[in-house]
């Protein structure tokens, strides 16, 4: 497949193995209730593998969702499609644009379009939302050849998107997810998710834990990011931000494995009849095991 | 200039500080490490004996009670052990006799740029200080090896009465009020490094602020050791008479030499009832500075003084800015930053002394250790028996980059009275995985990733400094990370 083929599609996910990496440390931000769920499911267990071979693709243009319980892999895939380093990925291949990224930092994925909403939005005290942007925005548009903002062009593109989410502009002054609240932290995430324009946006569990109020403001918001140049995967164990953000495909995950592909109407067949009856014979043990684990690093 | 432009507003400044694109751009080597040829007109002989300290005296001009002063504070010196506590292996490695104990650059001292000579003006050039006196100075100090060669006062100021001049110049014109505070808030017996800078002192600063008057603007020097083996040891004293106010700043650069050098500071402090003084360094050392500063301030009634004390560079910082709480009400703060790369060992901390009631303090200390770098917090909090109602506030953060690094905490918490509020926290963190795949998966390297959450980890610290001095902090830092990480 070439690159920038047209008819290729954007995001590739091929016969993709996924552990947690050996000598993975873990998550160490200090933050010990977050540190059980962040980055690294059952990071207590290095080793062990997530996906046992996972293919599918994402067209330009659509957006699909990724449902699943907890402990199903969801987050663990978009950690791996983002390159965290904690995740070894066995053997695979994930292809972006027509080009095999599987290998590359996650800086440089990010600098080629890709975008993680965090499930989990980690906390860098001391470093303002301002600074994050400013430097977020000079790091992804440089490399597209975009040039950095003067800070007036800035400040006027950051007003317009804080407008668009319904976020005070004393946000840009605090420190990036300190002492946020869920549906702050949420929010955050899709500000940034505007401002860097990915071609290819994964948003992990954005609608967890917010009211219906934050979960539409949030959800207009992904709503507007959609394009023909963009592809969105948003991940849910939920059909409601589906009710707003309605997608192309609906993917189901249990254990690692995607056991059912389907229209937007398999989102609402979910939402009514749980997961169950997608279970394929004796996945459904371990899949409840995997959600109920403690995960202390 | 060689910098990138210093940006206009605050915002704009901070995220070009914290820029790590741009900081990448700044040359890897010291940034001081230059070295210009300076022709001393006077340089004492290597070592010290009490021929040297009044020959010292007898070149100054000094009065008779000063003289006197240096001899005593030389028998101290020589009387007094070594500290057996703190980094004791790398006190050892002081050479005191393969020091010059002062070194007098030029004959006068100079009040304009343009009298400066040629080769101490490049100096100060690549250090930026016309730059910086264009811009926003008050009045300048800067101490060229031994003694102040420039020196400018703005004309408001002396308007208000406030007297601002090197030690030297201070003793001269004002001996009457120099003799009064002169070593009362530290004596020579105080420690064996006061003691000997006590000896052989030159330079330094004198600011008397008078009563009820308030200086808007921070009073700025600029000090800078340029022989190699030279021994720097200016002595500062402020005196804050009440219901006055003044920030005092200072920030050191030194050039690299392959043999040790040794600076060693007294600093006094005064805050008369009602006064509110505040102290800034940050002190950018080459690597094989020993650093071994006594700073002390007396805080008398509802008065306030505040320490904020930058370390990075030096071989040995020792360095625990104090604050005696004497008067009711009186508050206290200090405030300190300090990094410590390969080879370097930063032993810093406060010492706070409640003696009268409802009196309050905060300290907060940051430590970055890298690159098998070592910092230390040593401090000693204590509450005197009458000092009711009084408020104690400790917090230690240390930041360990690397598994080579190393951070310890000395706390010591002495209280004699019962109703005190007492609060002590201590953290130690290392930069985590999940920051660092945030902040990449945003696009920022894994060493744009790491300066960022450094700067955010002292941002409580620099944003306490005015603009000019926390672009250039975060500037120094960059430089200090290069190389350090990926």
């Amino acid at each position: 497949m070439a690159p920038n083929d047209p008819s290729a599609p954007l995001l590739r996910i091929e016969n993709l193995r996924v552990a947690v990496r050996g000598d993975a440390r873990g998550p160490s931000t200090g933050d010990a209730a977050a540190e059980g769920r962040t980055g690294v499911p059952g990071g207590g267990e290095a080793g062990r593998e997530i996906l046992p071979g996972l293919t599918f693709d994402v067209p330009r243009g659509e957006v699909h969702a990724l449902m699943g319980r907890n402990g199903s892999g969801k987050s663990s895939l978009s950690a791996a499609i983002m390159g965290h380093p904690s995740y070894e990925v066995r053997s695979g291949r994930i292809l972006f644009d027509g080009e095999d990224i599987t290998r590359l930092e996650p800086e440089e994925r990010a600098r080629r379009g890709l975008f993680l909403a965090f499930q989990y939005p980690v906390a860098i005290p001391g470093v303002s939302v301002h600074s994050l942007l400013r430097q977020a925005l000079k790091a992804v548009r440089g490399a597209r050849g975009g040039g950095d903002l003067g800070p007036r062009e800035f400040r006027a593109l950051v007003k317009e998107k804080l407008e668009a989410l319904g976020i005070d502009p004393a946000f840009m002054t605090r420190g990036v997810n300190d002492g946020f609240s869920g549906g702050e932290k949420k929010r955050l995430e899709v500000l940034q998710m505007a401002l860097l324009e990915p071609r290819l946006a994964i948003l992990d569990e954005t609608d967890s834990g917010l009211d219906v109020e934050a979960l539409k403001v949030i959800a207009a918001g992904i709503e507007a990011m959609r394009s023909p140049d963009r592809s969105m995967l948003i991940i849910t164990h939920y059909q409601r931000m589906l009710e707003f953000v309605r997608p192309d495909r609906v993917h189901v995950l249990i254990a690692g494995r995607l056991v059912r592909s389907g229209g937007p109407e398999l989102a609402g067949e979910i939402d009514r009849r749980g997961y169950e009856w997608l279970a394929p014979e004796g996945a459904a043990a371990p899949e409840a095991e995997a959600a109920g684990r403690s995960q202390a690093p | 200039m060689t910098d990138p432009a210093i940006p206009g507003s605050a915002a704009a400044g901070a995220a070009a500080a914290s820029d790590a694109a741009e900081a990448r751009a700044i040359r890897s080597d010291y940034k001081y490490g230059f070295h210009d040829e300076s022709k001393p007109v006077f340089r004492s002989r290597r070592g010290l004996d009490a021929t040297v300290v009044e020959e010292i005296s007898r070149i100054k001009g000094e009065p008779d009670w000063m003289t006197e002063f240096r001899l005593h504070a030389y028998e101290v010196f020589r009387s007094k052990p070594m500290p057996t506590w703190g980094d004791t292996a790398m006190l050892a490695e002081i050479d005191f006799e393969n020091i010059y104990y002062y070194l007098k650059p030029s004959d006068r001292e100079e009040r304009s740029w343009d009298d400066v000579p040629e080769d101490i003006k490049r100096t100060f050039d690549r250090l930026g200080i016309p730059e910086a006196e264009r811009k926003f100075l008050a009045g300048v100090t800067a101490q060229y090896e031994s003694e102040v060669v420039y020196h400018s006062i703005r004309s408001d100021l002396e308007k208000l009465g406030v007297l601002f001049f090197s030690m030297d110049q201070g003793l001269r014109e004002h001996p009457d009020l120099v003799r009064k505070w002169f070593g009362t808030v530290i004596p020579p017996e105080d420690n064996k490094f006061a003691a000997l800078n006590s000896a052989v002192w030159s330079g330094g600063s004198f600011i008397y602020v008078p009563k009820g008057t308030d200086v808007k603007i921070p009073l700025q020097a600029y000090f800078r050791i340029n022989s190699e083996n030279m021994g720097q040891f200016e002595r500062t004293l402020i005196i804050a008479d009440e219901g006055s106010s003044v920030h005092y700043i200072e920030g050191c650069t030194a050039p690299t030499y392959s043999s040790d050098s040794l600076h060693s500071a007294v600093v006094e402090l005064v805050a008369m009832p009602g006064a509110k003084l505040r102290y800034t360094t940050i002190q950018n050392w080459s690597n094989n500075v020993f650093n071994l500063v006594t700073k002390r301030a007396v805080a008398h009634a509802g008065s306030t003084v505040e320490w904020v004390d930058g370390n990075l560079g030096s071989k040995l910082t020792m360095k625990y800015p104090a604050i005696y709480l004497a008067g009711e009400g009186a508050r206290g703060e200090v405030l300190s930053v300090a990094m410590a790369g390969k080879g370097q060992h930063q032993d810093a901390g406060a010492k706070i002394i409640h003696s009268a009631p409802r009196t309050t303090s905060t300290i907060t200390s940051k430590s970055i250790s890298k690159n098998g770098g070592r910092s230390s917090y040593r401090g000693l909090v204590k509450v005197h028996r009458g000092a009711v109602g009084s408020r104690v506030n400790v917090r230690c953060d240390a930041l360990l980059l690397d598994r080579d690094s190393r951070s310890d905490t000395y706390p010591t918490m002495e209280v004699d009275e019962q109703e005190v509020a007492i609060e002590h926290e201590a953290t130690v963190s290392k930069v985590g995985d999940e920051m660092l795949f945030y902040l990449r998966s945003r696009g920022l390297t894994e060493a744009e990733a790491t300066l960022l959450i450094v700067n955010g980890f002292i941002e409580p610290f620099t944003k306490e400094l005015p603009m000019e001095y926390a672009v250039e902090l975060n500037r120094l830092i960059a430089l200090e990370m290069e190389g350090s990480v990926g």
